[in-house]
């Protein structure tokens, strides 16, 4: 198992965002994080990421803990996030964006030629500010910015957010090509049917918890919508 | 919450009477004894000499001087470097008023803190166009420019300075005597007024811009205008220091008026004691004139100790040594936090079997302080 | 009017060490927003760590640079990463305190060191010697290689900061610390470099000053206010404003010393405040 979680609690001062999560990735997997604004999805993949401060074997890597390490650790380890909002850096070029990304020096086959083979309208726009670019290409630019650290497992947080469908499409578009060479992915999403169709497995958040999880394929769109919400537990 | 009265007939329990509390033990103890040591000050004349009169009226202006600055930057969240101006500023309006004008030396006192806070108007609006550390060596640039300034007025003594020789004329008993209450009252107004402005409206405005510019902005609080009071209430209490001290001094210099000195001693004592706290500048000052005493031999060495001791204070223990005692104590000598006191009222007897209303009514957070205490018990 | 070419003269040259001190205390100011109140006291330092070089070992002051601007390097970075990173947070207040405890310490420590007495790094000859400039302006030799060291410096900075991975990671801190991290930037390292190189600057600015002028432990603070002035001058946000910031304030003291030798200083704090009141974010800021 590439990635798991055992019981992962986490916390923003005194408010509790994540109660006990329970999750697993194996190599070259995709899964996807459901669940409403609030449910503790960006907490979730900050916490992988090491940007939140958890219990030491909370998160795993190989079996080995790496939970509250620190992000600039994390990534050198092969955990590459996308983070929500894209968060380009405002003073620099789309390509001195992307090659931030290559300060984890890791080895792998991801460079600055790789990135625009797989966006090339970024190849376009390398010396342009970073934040002058369209929300679509802003989002290529971080995503490739992640492969850079030529990472083995990839977190992309809410990629969708604030772009138009056609843009979405182009972008997920990407993302069979890097499971297909053995990059893991876990998305997290507001858009069920666009995380059924990418990943194999699913989760559903809600308040901070696990509510649901299965292959995407064996879950009804009841089951999800009452997972989603939470109607499940006024009924029993 | 809301929906509890749509589902039961509405015998809706009339709203409490909501009181705050401010007063703790602590605070009472701290009143008695601060009343004690007010009558010991104020009676030094019977029980000390004119040297002790000194030194008190020393130490006295250095925890003035420490207040505005906590005020200024622990409450106002203005770190300012440039106080020594307007300690300056009231040194040079007294010299005007009491020696050039012949007004009564004593009434200049509080005429020079209101021209000096006049002065901090138009000072104000230029400097805080700064933000932050630039805001800082901003108005450490203004008190350059005013003591060169006044370093070139021949008139008023140039460089070297002028003396109050019109102050020979009140006997000696007297001038000394007067001064010294004129310092005891400062004192007790500065301290005094401080905590009753600070459990004012204002206060609570001032404490709320402290603990986040923006939240206090989104409820309404004009926070330029409450940072440029501060400024200009700052400015008053730093006047009338150094219109008293170099009153009691009888010289008025420009590179001893406008001494940064001033204003490290006043940072070196908040910080120590505690900043954003009441209790931070005297616990402080009590440190600084320790250290003093100790290190009064060691010339340079004495100074280095003080800043070694405020680095470490600043990377240890950033809330100083009354911010420390209070995280573990939570004892407030002057309190401030408001607690709610409230008298619950009892509910009336519900009608039974309305299970949905009931079940709902259980799961529903206990938000409404007004009926907390007493509603489980009519539980179903 | 040949005379007062001469005195816009000497402030251009005045200023190019002022920009010096200048850049300096942007540098920590933009990646960290930071402001070292000991700013002045660590130029002054760093003459005071020359003079035993070039009285007792009987250096050439040119020699001298590298030597404290190596040993300024190293203060600059374990300074940041012992004691200031600990204090870089939401509050301003406890980096501002802590560089002020460093400039008490600084000032008083130089003072039991070395005493009150003026001092001054002497270059022999190179001091007086001048270059003619047509028939009537002479231009002193060591000012325009101070001024033409720090044209040099401030291009070696800005060639860092836009082609090096440091650079880059100096400037993606400075945006965005919490996402620089997730690339694999060690913000405390970075902070580390950005204090460093603010000292190797302040070296080299403070052998310079004290080869041009005498100083005392006490001097360091008026040289922070002169960096900070040229700052405000120039406006933040660009190596070059900042550079002609400093080159303005220069002038303005070099003007204003014409017509009284203690004016000086004075125009150029007038001048500061004029720009702060006319153009609060400084003549040549870059909006960020």
């Amino acid at each position: 198992m590439l990635l798991s979680t055992h019981d992962l609690v986490a916390r923003y001062g005194q408010f509790q965002a994540l109660f006990g999560i329970d999750l697993e990735v194996a190599e070259g997997e995709a899964i996807a994080i459901i669940g409403a604004n609030g449910a503790g999805k960006s907490t979730f993949l900050k916490a992988v990421c090491g940007q939140l401060a958890v219990a030491r074997d909370a998160v795993r890597l190989d079996g080995r803990g790496i939970g509250g390490i620190g992000a600039a650790d994390v990534v050198r380890l092969g955990v590459a996030m996308v983070p929500e909002g894209r968060r380009l850096f405002r003073s620099l070029s789309v390509e001195e964006n992307l090659r931030t990304g290559g300060f984890a020096r890791r080895p792998g086959p991801w460079n600055l030629e790789r990135v625009y083979a797989l966006f090339p309208v970024l190849r376009e726009r390398r010396h342009q500010p970073g934040t002058s670019l369209s929300g679509g290409q802003q989002q290529m630019v971080a995503i490739g910015r992640a492969l850079m650290s030529n990472p083995r497992l990839l977190l992309c947080d809410e990629l969708s957010l604030g772009l138009a469908p056609t843009v979405v499409k182009d972008i997920y578009a990407a993302l069979p090509s890097l499971c297909a060479e053995g990059m893991a992915i876990v998305i997290v999403e507001q858009d069920i049917d666009l995380a059924q169709r990418t990943a194999s497995r699913l989760y559903c958040f809600m308040h901070g918890r696990v509510t649901l999880s299965g292959a995407s394929g064996a879950l009804g769109k009841h089951q999800i919508a009452a997972a989603y919400f939470g109607l499940e537990e006024v009924a029993s | 919450m809301s929906h509890r009265s749509d589902l039961r007939s509405p015998v809706a329990p009339a709203a409490p009477a909501v009181r705050y509390e401010v007063a703790t033990r602590a605070g009472r103890i701290t009143a008695g004894a601060a009343v004690v040591a007010c009558l010991a000050l104020v009676a030094l004349p019977l029980w000390g000499d004119a040297a002790d009169a000194r030194f008190v009226i020393e130490v006295i202006c250095y925890i003035v001087l420490a207040q505005m600055w906590n005020l200024l930057a622990g409450y106002g969240g203005l770190v300012s470097i440039g106080q020594q101006g307007f300690v300056g500023l009231g040194a040079y309006a007294i010299l005007v008023f009491a020696q050039h004008w012949g007004l009564n030396p004593f009434w200049s006192i509080p005429i020079s803190g209101i021209v000096v806070a006049l002065c901090a108007v138009p000072i104000a609006k230029l400097v805080m166009r700064l933000r932050g550390g630039y805001f800082a060596v901003g108005t450490w640039v203004v008190a350059e420019v005013m003591r060169i300034s006044f370093s070139n007025l021949s008139v008023l003594g140039g460089g070297s300075g002028q003396s109050l020789t019109v102050m020979t004329q009140i006997e000696r008993a007297t001038r000394e005597n007067v001064t010294y209450w004129i310092a005891c009252a400062l004192l007790i107004a500065t301290i005094g007024g401080m905590y009753a402005l600070l459990r004012s409206r204002f206060g609570l405005a001032l404490m709320a811009v402290r603990d986040s510019e923006a939240a206090a902005e989104s409820q309404g609080i004009d926070v330029t205008a409450m940072k440029f009071r501060v400024f200009v209430l700052a400015a008053l209490g730093c006047g009338l220091v150094g219109a008293l001290y170099y009153l009691s001094v009888l010289r008025v210099a420009p590179n001893a008026s406008f001494d940064l000195n001033w204003v490290v001693v006043a940072i070196f004592i908040v910080v120590i004691g505690g900043i954003g706290t009441m209790e931070g500048p005297i616990v402080g000052a009590a440190v600084f004139f320790l250290l003093r005493w100790l290190l009064a031999d060691y010339g340079s060495v004495y100074w280095i100790a003080m800043g070694v001791v405020a680095i470490a204070v600043m990377v240890l223990f950033p809330k100083g040594l009354w911010g420390m005692v209070r995280g573990r104590t939570g004892i407030d000598l002057f309190p401030l936090q408001m607690r709610l006191a409230v008298e619950a009222e009892p509910i009336a007897p519900r009608p039974a079997g309305d299970s949905l209303a009931s079940s709902i009514r259980r799961e529903s957070m206990p938000s409404a302080p007004f009926t907390a205490s007493r509603s489980s018990g009519a539980d179903s | 009017m040949i005379e007062w070419l001469d005195t816009v003269i000497q402030g251009v040259l005045l200023g190019g060490l002022y920009a010096l001190f200048a850049i300096g205390l942007s540098v920590t100011y933009g990646v960290m927003r930071l402001v070292n109140i000991a700013h002045g006291d660590f130029i002054i330092l760093a003459a005071y760590l020359a003079l035993p070089l070039v009285g007792g070992l009987a250096w050439n002051p040119f020699a001298v640079i590298p030597a404290v601007a190596i040993v300024m390097f190293a203060l600059g970075y374990t300074l940041q990463r012992t004691l200031l990173n600990r204090t870089l947070g939401p509050d301003i207040l406890p980096p501002l305190l802590v560089t002020f405890g460093f400039s008490i310490v600084i000032q008083n420590g130089l003072r039991e060191a070395f005493s009150s007495d003026s001092r001054s790094l002497p270059l022999g000859a190179l001091e007086t010697a001048s270059l003619s400039l047509g028939d009537t302006i002479a231009v002193g030799w060591f000012p325009l290689i101070a001024f033409l060291v720090a044209v040099a410096l401030v291009f070696a900075l800005s060639f860092v900061l836009s082609r090096t991975n440091t650079g880059i990671a100096l400037r993606a801190t400075a945006d965005d610390p919490a996402t620089a991290a997730l690339t694999g930037i060690r913000s405390a390292h970075v902070y580390g470099l950005a204090m460093a190189m603010s000292f190797t600057l302040v070296a080299v600015g403070g052998v310079f000053s004290g080869i041009r002028t005498t100083f005392t432990p006490e001097s360091g603070p008026l040289s922070l206010l002169y960096s900070f002035e040229a700052v405000v001058i120039g406006g933040l946000g660009s190596l070059w404003g900042t550079f002609a910031g400093a080159v303005i304030l220069g002038v303005a003291q070099a003007i204003g010393a014409k017509f009284d030798a203690g004016f000086g200083i004075l125009t150029g704090h007038l001048v500061f405040l004029a720009v702060l009141l006319i153009r609060p974010n400084g003549l040549f800021a870059k909006t960020r």
